[in-house]
Order: structure tokens, then C-alpha cells, then sequence
């Protein structure tokens, strides 16, 4: 039918024409335009760096655009900061949440627009009764009184829309909302956006899972490279439609590997016992092994023991007992320092937190474990050019952009951050890879990129730790598959016999061995 | 080639769209302009007043030649809590660091007998030293209970300030009858030309030139130069350095520096012993170069303190700090001049001047500080 003919009847609420963002000289978003109607969502697509933050940063007033203008319900606005947009009826949750830890959840979504009774003091009973209405009639069902700090990342994502609404949002704003998210919180959100909309609220949605645009979206804009290619009718189109428009190729979904025999044992984990921030065991006597040129995949439910895991293994976290080996060395309890220095690299969970310092430029962090070692140091004293040369190499090959190894870290968009981690990570050429959400918040074409180098790596005959909460992931990437459940490994099954279902029972508790 | 212009074309990009200089003069600006209305209010003619302050910092050799002594410890104190914020931390603790750095140099100078050209260096060691282990002992507490460093270091401040009034009360150390220590050795004392000052030949030549006469009637002394050799190695080790690496890594994002290897306790102590150092530097140099002694103090005399304004003004740039020094020691000392004739302006109202200069650079900068630390904790993009 087409998008001209789909959307005559529908209302305009924004309308963004022609908008146009420069950072210096770089062009992040190039006369892109992007109608919004009432009741639907309106996903945004585009590779890692394309531009879809900044424009939606732009929307919410975060940024102000170089050229362009704004409609809201047919009327020209001038979106200087975000209380504006807020007065405007627009809400925005970002791609990193910005709630305050120890308040709790009603405390935080009443923030800046507390009830007020006589004398000015807050009024916290109204407080409850509004936030419990709002949840209720959306199906964001949250615990008022509980603590930001003790609740999953998903319920704080539900806090942020929750505060988003009860700010009076009419359009809201979800910057890659289901990337941290797991499966099953994703169905969640998929149907929190169904009722809103039903209630009549618009929604724009930016998302890497083409799946998820499928599924929830009504239309999808398609940014490249800051330029505007086409917005489709989602109904009309596939997902292979729709990552040959975002990328300008065909993308194989699924990356080729041929079968390779695994060599012996290089690292092993046994009777492995961790306490986790509150004192309660998370990992409990969990036994692991992995062998040279294999890629084992540890699948499992968040919260089921593997950040915990992962910080034991990479010196971050004390090991209560149990024993970690690698190379036939012993490295339990051993510092972060001495665990790289055995030849064990790991891409952090948590890309903001651990990954990256973001004051730094991607020169610098590509560096940070090196930074030492010639040839970036010579005599202690820091060897600028080589550092350069290292970056650029690592830039072009991991196709990082914009191609500027003298970028902060903080602008560059999300997943190029990550692919600088990666990057930084792969070319360690470590015997033991340890990768955690690897493709979190990456674009089809990086994503495919990032499981060839795993899949590289496991030919070279390294050995290769792939945690993820994406179940198709593990399934296509993984030689054999572990399953974690309550800090124990429930069961491992061979990629090529594994099934969703058995997976699926096994990550719930269900398993048999 | 092509690579050090590109750095030094992002330098000057971060220095044009950061506008520093620039938000920085206007800041003194308004701090002239609401110390003007101050003065005004006070019943003073501000534009006297200034002009009687710019002719008290620049009319005379010796007027300059105070000025850039005044300066000094501020320059070394600002030098210290900006290399520690660089790395993370808030020293507050110059203060304390500075006493326990001129005690040093003054125990150092007096008790040991050593060659001229010896002497010298082992006080401002030994000085460097002392004050580099106190400041450490405040990372210490940091690394090892939590500490923080800000609670830490008010409380050295004091100890530090008691154990020097309890060593001037020491004998042995108490010159008999003052309220102060003995005098260094003369082979300690790094004035210019101070023998030959007051030597028949000296006198009579100075009595011929009267421009050297008067900048020499100053306690005129190597301080300035060392500060001004501090900041740039100050600069070289955190930009260019492997340690300097380290510690603004850590300064950064504690948590990505763990999981890097880097020693994230280690280098705390490491960082304020340096600006403890630092910080005893300025003490020592004092020693050595102006006053030769320790005196009684009844309350902190403020160069630590000065020192975070120093460093905020030079938003914690180490080439900065040599510039805001310079700023402070003119204010400090051009201010004692409308305390006399003609002006006789109350020394409170100086203080307001200064004071309102670093609030109006202070509280934007401050607010800076509070958002960037606090987009670090939440991490937005
Ligand atoms: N403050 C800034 N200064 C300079 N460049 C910036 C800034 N913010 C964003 N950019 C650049 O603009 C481009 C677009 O970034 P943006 O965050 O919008 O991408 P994105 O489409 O959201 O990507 P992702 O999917 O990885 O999140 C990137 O190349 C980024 O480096
Ligand atoms: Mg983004």
C-alpha cells in the first residue's frame, strides 16, 4: 500500500523536518525527517553511529540542531532544553538510565514534580496512590517502596517510563530499551508498548533486534551514515528488507563455521564458591571446562550467578573456595593484573562502567592494558605515535567511526563504543577469551562482525568464553553450550544437538544431568 | 610532524570550545567589578583603589620581585590539589603537608652541617619527603579503610599545625626567648647573592645601581623557578607518562581501571604522596628562600587553602596553576597596598575582592565539576 497511502488518515503529533546536526565538522545527522502519529510506534534503524541518539537527543532538547525544525501537533516549537519537551508532552528514556540509587521507585518517578499538601510538605500518600494508578492502568507493575539499588535493570527501565508518564508523556522516547533487557522482560515491554498505545500514547522506538521492530513497530525511519533513506510500512517488509536498507547490503544472520575438533583442556573451574555484593552465595560449587579451539556458551537467566562468575575469573571479586586454572596455572583470588598477564582478555558486562574511561579518547583506551608495555612505553614515558598508529589500525579494522582515534570515548555512540572494546579485547590475543553480552547494542552488519572474529579466534585455536542472555547467540556461535542456574552448571549439551526447549527448561531450573 | 599538529590542533579545539581562558577572565572581571562595588559601598573610590593596587604590584623591581615571591607557595600549594584532582582526589590537605614540609626543611637546615651546594637539596628532599609520607598517609587510609580523603586530611591539617607549635616549644629547636625555631645554617639558605648583598664591594655597587638595589632589597630566591620546573614536570608525568596514565585512569573511572590491572589503591597513595610532596615543596622552599625559620602559629595561614582556589582557577591545569599564582600573589600583596595611604581601605575589604573573584570562577566551575562527577556515577551518553 505504501507509506503515503498507510498514514493519510493517521494524526501527525511531530513532525521533524529536515533536521541537520553538526558536531564540528562531522555531519551525525544530514536533513533527516520523521513524522510520528498518534497510537503508534515509530521504530528508528540504523548502525551504530548512524545518528538515531542525536536525534532523538535533539527531540528531547538535550541538543539543539544545527538546522531544521520541529512540529508538535502542527505547531513550530523551539525544543531548547528538556522541560520543554517535557512540557510538550514528550518523555525519554535513555539508553543509560538516569535514576538516583538509593531512593526508592515512587520516590524517583515523583522527582521534580512532587504532590504538595498544605505547607508545602510532599504529600507521599497522593505520592503512592498516583504512581500505583499509573502502573496499574499501563501494566508496568513495580514495587513503590523498593529501592532502585535492589531492583533488576528491567524494573528500572519500567521506573523510567513510569516517570515518563507521570510527567503527562503523550510521545515517548525508548533509546535501545530492550538491549539490556532479558527475553522474557522483552515480551514484557513489547506488551507495556501495546497498551500504550492502545491508550493512545505514540511511541518511538530504536532498536537493533529487527525482530522486535517486526513485532512491535508500525513504521520504521532508516538512518545511514546521518542520512535519511526511507521510512517503510513495517507490515510490508521483512527483516532481511529491512537490514539490507539499513546496511546497503545483504547480511547473513547466521555466521558460517565449519566443525573443528577441540584440542586439549586450557582452562577448568572447579567447586567454584562466590559471595555476591550482598553476602549470599551466587556461584555455588560450579564446574566448568573449556578447550583449546572451542567456543563455550553459557547460557542462563540474568541474575543466575554469571556476573558474579565472571568478576571471580577476571580477579574483580573474591573467591570464597574453589579453584580457577588456567594453562595449568593456578590464578584463584589472583589481581586483575596477574589474571591478563595470563593471557585471559574479557569484554566487560557493563561497557560504561568497567569497559571504557569515557574522559579518555579511543587512542588512549585501546591502550589500557597495555599501557605500559612497548611499544606504547618507552622508559615509562608514553609513546604517543605508536599509540596512534595501534588505535588507527584497530579504527579501520574493526570498522569503528567516526575514524578518529582522538574522539573521546564519551561521543562516540554506543556501539562504537563497544566495538572499541572488542576491539581493544581481540587483539590482546588472549589463549582464553571471555566475552559477556558481546553484541549488546550492535548493528546487524557489527554483530555479524563480532561473531566472525569469536569464531576467528576459536580457529586459531584459542579458546573462547561467550556469556549472553541472547539465546539464538549462543546457539549459532557456541561449540557446546553450559547452562547456569543458581550458580550451578545445570547441564552442557553439544551446539549442534541443542534444542530451545530443552535450553529454555534447563535455564529455568528444569534441568536433568 | 602531522601528528603533533593534529594534537596540538585538539588542544586548541578543546581550548576554544571549552572557552576556559575566556569564562576565566570574565570571572576575574566580574570579581574586579563586584569588588569594586564593595570598595565603593565601604566608601572607597575603587578606581583609586585599583589603580594604587596595580601601581603596588608593578610600579618598582622589588614590587614585582614580592609579588612573584608571594606567589611561589601558592603556584606549588595550587599545583598539588590540582594534581590530586587530576587523579581523582580532593586534597585538602596542602595546608597541613606545607607545615610539615617547612618543619622539615627548617629541622633539616638547622641540625645538619653539610657543604653549600649540599645542603640545600637534602633540606628540600628531606622536606619533600616528610610531607610527601604525610599526604601519603592520607591515600592510605583511602586504600586501606575508606577513608575519605577530604575528612583525612582536615585532620593531618591539625596535627600538623600542633606538632609544629609543640616542636617551637622544644628545646633544643625553640630559639631561647621567641616564639620560633632556630634560624637555618647559612650554607641552607637559597637567597640571591645574599652574602655578596650585604658585603662592603655588594653594598657599594648597589648604591650605583639603584634598579638592582631595589629588586635585591627583597628576599629574592630560586622558589620561583623551581615551581615554575615543578609545573612542567608536573604536566610531563600526567600527560605523558606511563604513571600519569595510570593515575588519570584511575582519577577517571576507578572501576574500568581495576578491570584494566591498574592497582587502583596503590595509585591513590601514590598520587597524594605526590601532592603532598608537592605541597611540602612549597613549605620547604619558603624555609629556604624567605623566612629561615618556623614561627608560633595560632591558626592555618592558608596556603593550602589558597592553593584549591589556585587550582580552581587554573582548572586544575598544571601550566595553569603558574598563571593563577601569579594572579593570587598580586592580589595578595597588591592588596596590602590599599591598606595604606592614600586608600587605607581595611584589609577585609581585599579579602572580598579575592574572594569574589574565585566565587565567580569557583561556582561555575563547581557546578561543572558536580555534573560531570555525577554523569560519571549515572554514565549518560
Ligand atoms: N557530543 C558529541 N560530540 C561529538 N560527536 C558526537 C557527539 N554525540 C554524538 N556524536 C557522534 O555522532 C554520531 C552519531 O551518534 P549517535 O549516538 O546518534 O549514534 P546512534 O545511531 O545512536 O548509534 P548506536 O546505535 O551505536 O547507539 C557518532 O559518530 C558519534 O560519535
Ligand atoms: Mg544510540
Amino acid at each position: 500500500m505504501g507509506y503515503e497511502n498507510v498514514t493519510q488518515s493517521l494524526t501527525k503529533v511531530i513532525e521533524m523536518k529536515n533536521i541537520t546536526k553538526k558536531f564540528g565538522d562531522f555531519v551525525a545527522n544530514d536533513s533527516v525527517n520523521l513524522d510520528v502519529f498518534k497510537g503508534k510506534v515509530h521504530a528508528l534503524l540504523g548502525e551504530n553511529g548512524a545518528g538515531k541518539s542525536t536525534l532523538m537527543n535533539i527531540l528531547y532538547g538535550l541538543y539543539s540542531p544545527t538546522s531544521g525544525e520541529i512540529l508538535i501537533n502542527g505547531k513550530k516549537v523551539d525544543i531548547t532544553n528538556p522541560n520543554i519537551a517535557i512540557e510538550h508532552g514528550i518523555g525519554m528514556v535513555h539508553q543509560h538510565f538516569m535514576l538516583i540509587k538509593p531512593f526508592t521507585v515512587a520516590q524517583n518517578i515523583i522527582l521534580g514534580r512532587e504532590p504538595i499538601s498544605k505547607l508545602s510538605v510532599l504529600n507521599m500518600k497522593k505520592a503512592l496512590k498516583d504512581v500505583k494508578e499509573i502502573s496499574e492502568r499501563y501494566g508496568l507493575y513495580v514495587d513503590p517502596n523498593a529501592k532502585i539499588e535492589d531492583i533488576s535493570v528491567g524494573m528500572q527501565q519500567r521506573v523510567e517510563i513510569l516517570k515518563a508518564l507521570y510527567r503527562g508523556a503523550e510521545i515517548l522516547i525508548l533509546d535501545e530499551p530492550t538491549a539490556v533487557l532479558t527475553p522474557q522482560e522483552i515480551i514484557e515491554l513489547i506488551q507495556i508498548i501495546k497498551n500504550l498505545t492502545k491508550e493512545g500514547k505514540s511511541i518511538i522506538l530504536i532498536s537493533h533486534k529487527l525482530k522486535e521492530i517486526i513485532d512491535a513497530a508500525d513504521f520504521c525511519l532508516i538512518i545511514r551514515r546521518g542520512k535519511h533513506i526511507d521510512t517503510v510500512v513495517v507490515s510490508e517488509t521483512d527483516e532481511e528488507g529491512l537490514a539490507s536498507k539499513m546496511v546497503g547490503r545483504e547480511v547473513s544472520f547466521v555466521v558460517a563455521k565449519d566443525h573443528k575438533e577441540a584440542g586439549e583442556e586450557i582452562f577448568s573451574i572447579k567447586d567454584l564458591i562466590v559471595k555476591d555484593n550482598r553476602d549470599i552465595i551466587a556461584v555455588n560449587k560450579l564446574n566448568l571446562s573449556i578447550k583449546k579451539g572451542e567456543i563455550l556458551g553459557l547460557a542462563g537467566i540474568d541474575g543466575n550467578g554469571q556476573t558474579e562468575l565472571l568478576e571471580a575469573i577476571t580477579g574483580l571479586r573474591k573467591v570464597e573456595s574453589g579453584k580457577i586454572m588456567i594453562n595449568g596455572e593456578d590464578i584463584t583470588n589472583n589481581t586483575p593484573f596477574q589474571v591478563i598477564s595470563k593471557k585471559i582478555s574479557h569484554i566487560p558486562e557493563d561497557r560504561q562502567k568497567r569497559g571504557l574511561v569515557l574522559e579518555f579518547d579511543i587512542s588512549e583506551n585501546t591502550i589500557l592494558e597495555n599501557y605500559y608495555k612497548e611499544p606504547f612505553a618507552k622508559k615509562g614515558i608514553l609513546q604517543y605515535n605508536n599509540i596512534q598508529v595501534y588505535a588507527k589500525e584497530l579504527i579501520d579494522k574493526f570498522d569503528v567511526r567516526p575514524r578518529e582515534e582522538s574522539k573521546m570515548a564519551r561521543t562516540l555512540s554506543g556501539g562504537n563504543q563497544q566495538k572499541v572494546i572488542i576491539a581493544r579485547e581481540v587483539s590482546n590475543n588472549p589463549d582464553l577469551l571471555i566475552a559477556a553480552q558481546p553484541t549488546r547494542g550492535l548493528d546487524v552488519g557489527a554483530i555479524e562482525f563480532v561473531h566472525k572474529s569469536l569464531i576467528e579466534q576459536r580457529n586459531k585455536n584459542k579458546a573462547v568464553f561467550l556469556i549472553s542472555f541472547e539465546l539464538d547467540e549462543i546457539m549459532n556461535v557456541s561449540d557446546r553450550i553450559a547452562v547456569i542456574y543458581e550458580g550451578k552448571i545445570v547441564g552442557i549439551v553439544d551446539a549442534k544437538d541443542a534444542e530451545i526447549e530443552t535450553l529454555g527448561l534447563m535455564m529455568a531450573g528444569g534441568g536433568n544431568k | 610532524m602531522k601528528l603533533k599538529l593534529k594534537e596540538l590542533r585538539k588542544t586548541l579545539y578543546i581550548f576554544a570550545t571549552e572557552k576556559t581562558i575566556g569564562f576565566t577572565l570574565i570571572s576575574i572581571f566580574l570579581g574586579l567589578v563586584v569588588g569594586a562595588i564593595f570598595l565603593a559601598a565601604a566608601g572607597f573610590n575603587p578606581f583609586q583603589a585599583y589603580w594604587v593596587m596595580l601601581l603596588g604590584v608593578f610600579s618598582k623591581p622589588s614590587y614585582i620581585s614580592y609579588t612573584i615571591i608571594r606567589a611561589t607557595p601558592l603556584i606549588l600549594t595550587g599545583l598539588s590539589i590540582a594534581f590530586a584532582f587530576k587523579t581523582g582526589l580532593f586534597n585538602i590537605g596542602a595546608e597541613g603537608q606545607f607545615i610539615i614540609g617547612s618543619v622539615a626543611a627548617t629541622a633539616a637546615g638547622y641540625f645538619l652541617h653539610l657543604p653549600l651546594l649540599i645542603h640545600i637539596p637534602v633540606v628540600i628532599i628531606s622536606a619533600v619527603l616528610a610531607a610527601g609520607i604525610w599526604g601519603g598517609i592520607a591515600g592510605y587510609f583511602k586504600a586501606k579503610f575508606g577513608v575519605h580523603e577530604v575528612i583525612s586530611t582536615i585532620m593531618l591539617n591539625w596535627i600538623a599545625l600542633y606538632f609544629q607549635n609543640f616542636l617551637i616549644y622544644t628545646k633544643g629547636f625553640q630559639k631561647p626567648g621567641g616564639e620560633t625555631s632556630y634560624s637555618i645554617q647559612p650554607t641552607a639558605n637559597m637567597m640571591i647573592l645574599k652574602t655578596w648583598k650585604q658585603s662592603e664591594a655588594g653594598r657599594e655597587w648597589l648604591l650605583q645601581h639603584p634598579f638592582w638595589k631595589d629588586l635585591l632589597r627583597t628576599p629574592m630566591n630560586w622558589g620561583f623557578v623551581i615551581a615554575i620546573l615543578m609545573a612542567i614536570l608536573v604536566w610531563f608525568i600526567l600527560n605523558k607518562t606511563a604513571l600519569g596514565y595510570r593515575l588519570r585512569a584511575v582519577g577517571f573511572n576507578k572501576f574500568a581501571a581495576e578491570y584494566g590491572g591498574i592497582n587502583v589503591n596503590k595509585n591513590m597513595i601514590i598520587s597524594m604522596f605526590i601532592a603532598g610532596a608537592l605541597a611540602g615543596l612549597a613549605g620547604a622552599l619558603q624555609v629556604v628562600g624567605v623566612s629561615h625559620k618556623v614561627t608560633l602559629i595560632a591558626a592555618m595561614e592558608g596556603y593550602g587553602f589558597d592553593g584549591i582556589a589556585v587550582a580552581l582557577i587554573a582548572n586544575s591545569n598544571a601550566l595553569g596553576c603558574i598563571l593563577a599564582g601569579l594572579l593570587f600573589g598580586a592580589l595578595k600583596y597588591g592588596g596590602t597596598k590599599i591598606q595604606m595611604f592614600p586608600v587605607k581601605a581595611p584589609s577585609e575589604v581585599i579579602n572580598i575582592v579575592i574572594g569574589s573573584i574565585v566565587f565567580f570562577i569557583s561556582i561555575p566551575k563547581l557546578i561543572k565539576v558536580i555534573l560531570t562527577r555525577k554523569n560519571k556515577k549515572e554514565g549518560t551518553k
